[in-house]
């Protein structure tokens, strides 16, 4: 049972990577959004951009994830693609974890432009490389589940593209991208704590720029972690409600 | 032959709405079982609950004696589905896509390219298995779909409107395949709105009206309803609307337009009799005539009270009767 649910899992990925994700216009955007974002940041503030890096790195994987993987989902369930798949004999879970890691592949190939322009370019260092790489993926995964939750949520492409927008900008200026969660009000602080890229950029921060503390590292790979499943469960919760 | 589809007062709700209403029926092993009636009917609501797309609001169902509600992946397994609407990725190739649904119904990794092989010759799509699903034509797309829907070797075959929007050629090829499956032993069930399909194709049919079944038999013993009832189609050389058609009606129902009459008789012998001398009296020369056997579509207005879009469209071309 748990080999065809992986085996489902599996060509659930490569069929959306292929299908969707690793298009030549996808590619290009893949390139261009962090290639542009640094530039942006370096033109505006050149010494300062490897204390920006952790903030761009978690925003990268942010739209990385989300933007394509709503359109996906949303664009299926519209054509009656999705149906294809519940028909198959997998579980629901099954569906969105293939889902879920088809936008955090394209997610990890966004961040990982970002960083790579940030090391070779803006003097930007990792400090704890294997960490940096298993935060990244946590990032990716938690953001994508955000992504797919946001898309069995509605009903059409552009509501999905507006609903993604409603919590993708907040999240840049509350989670501490550009300035830190710790200098805003009491009350935004609580906000940004509720939301999962605060948690990323902060575990980035500690990973790329340093220092490390561990117990705020478990804290935010906890978050991380917590975020998933939450984000998974109802997004499931949701596609099961849809069938009623 | 034992039953492979059972529902029990099988029920879906939408709000207020009854879309299928406490059906029950059962579907034997290896037989083309037919779902017919007119659009909004159930049909598709019912092979949805059946598959796993839509939660029934009440009762029970099983498919190879799994319930639809507790052992789904279990039904999902030992069924294919081909919806209404070709749902394959239009991204992907043929084969990419008939290795896709190879995967996902874990069809050993052995057999798969054999399988596509297969299935691509069966259905005359060897010359475009690296065409994208998305450039095919209607008929096309049906072919590969269908050809989807049976990569995993399904014991149980849904098919919603199989031929609906396809041109004839491709509806006959359909249903001469559907046929030929029967001969494997699959179990087919399909749902139509069009009774001559379901007619030349079903074991069985049920008829489904407003989410009910009102009945489930042989086409045979379903015509059997208006049975002793035959049309008599009679040309005149002249028009006989204004003619007084009293005498006829004796006989039967009549309906004229232009140079034509149908006479809906109980007794063709005695009925062309009278026919033949009411022509002679009239002073109408007689340059064709045809009989007219039952057909399910008149049992299906007489079960259902529904007149179906062909009857409709003839009852159009006679202009609406005499």
């Amino acid at each position: 049972m748990i080999k065809e649910e992986l085996e489902g899992i599996w060509h659930i990925l490569l069929k959306d990577l292929k299908a969707y994700y690793f298009k030549p216009p996808n590619i290009s955007w893949g390139i261009l959004f962090p290639l542009v974002l640094a530039l942006a940041f370096t033109l505006r503030n050149p010494a300062g951009f490897a204390e920006l890096s952790p903030g761009l790195v978690a925003m990268a994987a942010l739209f990385g994830t989300t933007s394509m993987e709503a359109i996906v989902i949303t664009f299926e369930k519209r054509v009656g693609a999705l149906e294809r798949l519940i028909m198959a004999p997998v579980s629901l879970l099954t569906i969105l974890v293939g889902k879920v890691l088809g936008g955090a592949v394209f997610g990890l190939v966004i961040a990982g432009v970002m960083t790579l322009i940030s090391l070779l370019f803006l003097n930007a260092v990792v400090t704890y490389p294997i960490l940096f790489i298993a935060v990244l993926i946590l990032t990716v995964l938690a953001h994508s589940a955000l992504g797919a939750l946001v898309a069995v949520s509605v009903k059409e492409v552009f509501e999905a593209q507006t609903l993604s927008n409603y919590f993708r900008f907040p999240m840049v200026f509350l989670c501490g991208v550009f300035l830190p969660v710790e200098v805003m009000p009491i009350p935004i602080q609580v906000i940004a704590h509720l939301l999962p890229l605060t948690y990323a950029v902060d575990a980035f921060r500690q990973v790329l720029i340093g220092p490390l503390h561990i117990s705020l590292m478990l804290r935010d790979v906890a978050a991380l972690i917590l975020f998933l499943t939450i984000f998974l469960m109802w997004a499931t919760r949701l596609l099961k409600k849809s069938l009623g | 032959m034992s039953d492979v589809i059972t529902t029990q007062s099988l029920t879906k709700y939408y709000d207020s709405l009854v879309a299928v209403d406490h059906i029950s029926m059962q579907v034997k092993e290896g037989e083309i079982f037919g779902f017919l009636g007119p659009n909004g009917a159930g049909k598709t609501t019912t092979i949805r609950m059946l598959v796993g797309l839509t939660t029934p609001s009440e009762g029970t169902a099983t498919i190879k004696g799994y319930d639809i509600r507790k052992e789904i992946v279990n039904v999902k397994r030992c069924v294919g589905v081909v919806p209404e609407t070709s749902n394959l990725y239009n991204e992907l190739t043929v084969w990419e896509n008939l290795r896709f649904m190879a995967g996902m119904y874990h069809v050993p990794k052995n057999e798969r390219e054999h399988r596509i092989t297969s299935l691509l010759k069966t259905f005359g799509l060897t010359d475009r298995r690296g065409a994208k699903f998305g450039g095919l034509s209607k008929g096309l797309k049906r072919r590969a779909t269908i050809a989807a829907a049976l990569v995993h070797h399904p014991e149980i075959l849904f098919l919603d409107e199989p031929t609906s929007g396809l041109d004839v050629m491709s509806a006959r090829s359909l249903r001469k395949f559907l046929k030929n499956l029967r001969e494997t032993g699959v179990t087919v069930f399909l749902t139509t709105h069009y009774i001559e399909e379901a007619d030349q194709l079903c074991d069985r049919i049920a008829i489904i009206v407003k989410g009910r079944i009102i009945a489930v038999d042989t086409p045979e013993k379903l015509k059997a309803v208006v049975q002793g009832t035959s049309v008599i189609e009679v040309t005149f050389t002249s028009p006989v609307q204004r003619i007084n058609l009293e005498e006829l009606e004796a006989y039967g129902q009549v309906e004229a337009k232009d140079n034509t009459l149908w006479i809906q008789v109980t007794d063709v012998s005695k009925s062309l009799k009278a026919l033949t001398s009411f022509a002679d009296d009239n002073g109408l020369e007689v340059v064709y005539m045809n009989t007219v056997k039952p057909s399910l579509e008149e049992a299906f207005v007489k079960l259902t009270g529904v007149e179906s879009e062909v009857m409709l469209m003839e009852k159009e071309r006679r202009g609406g009767g005499a």
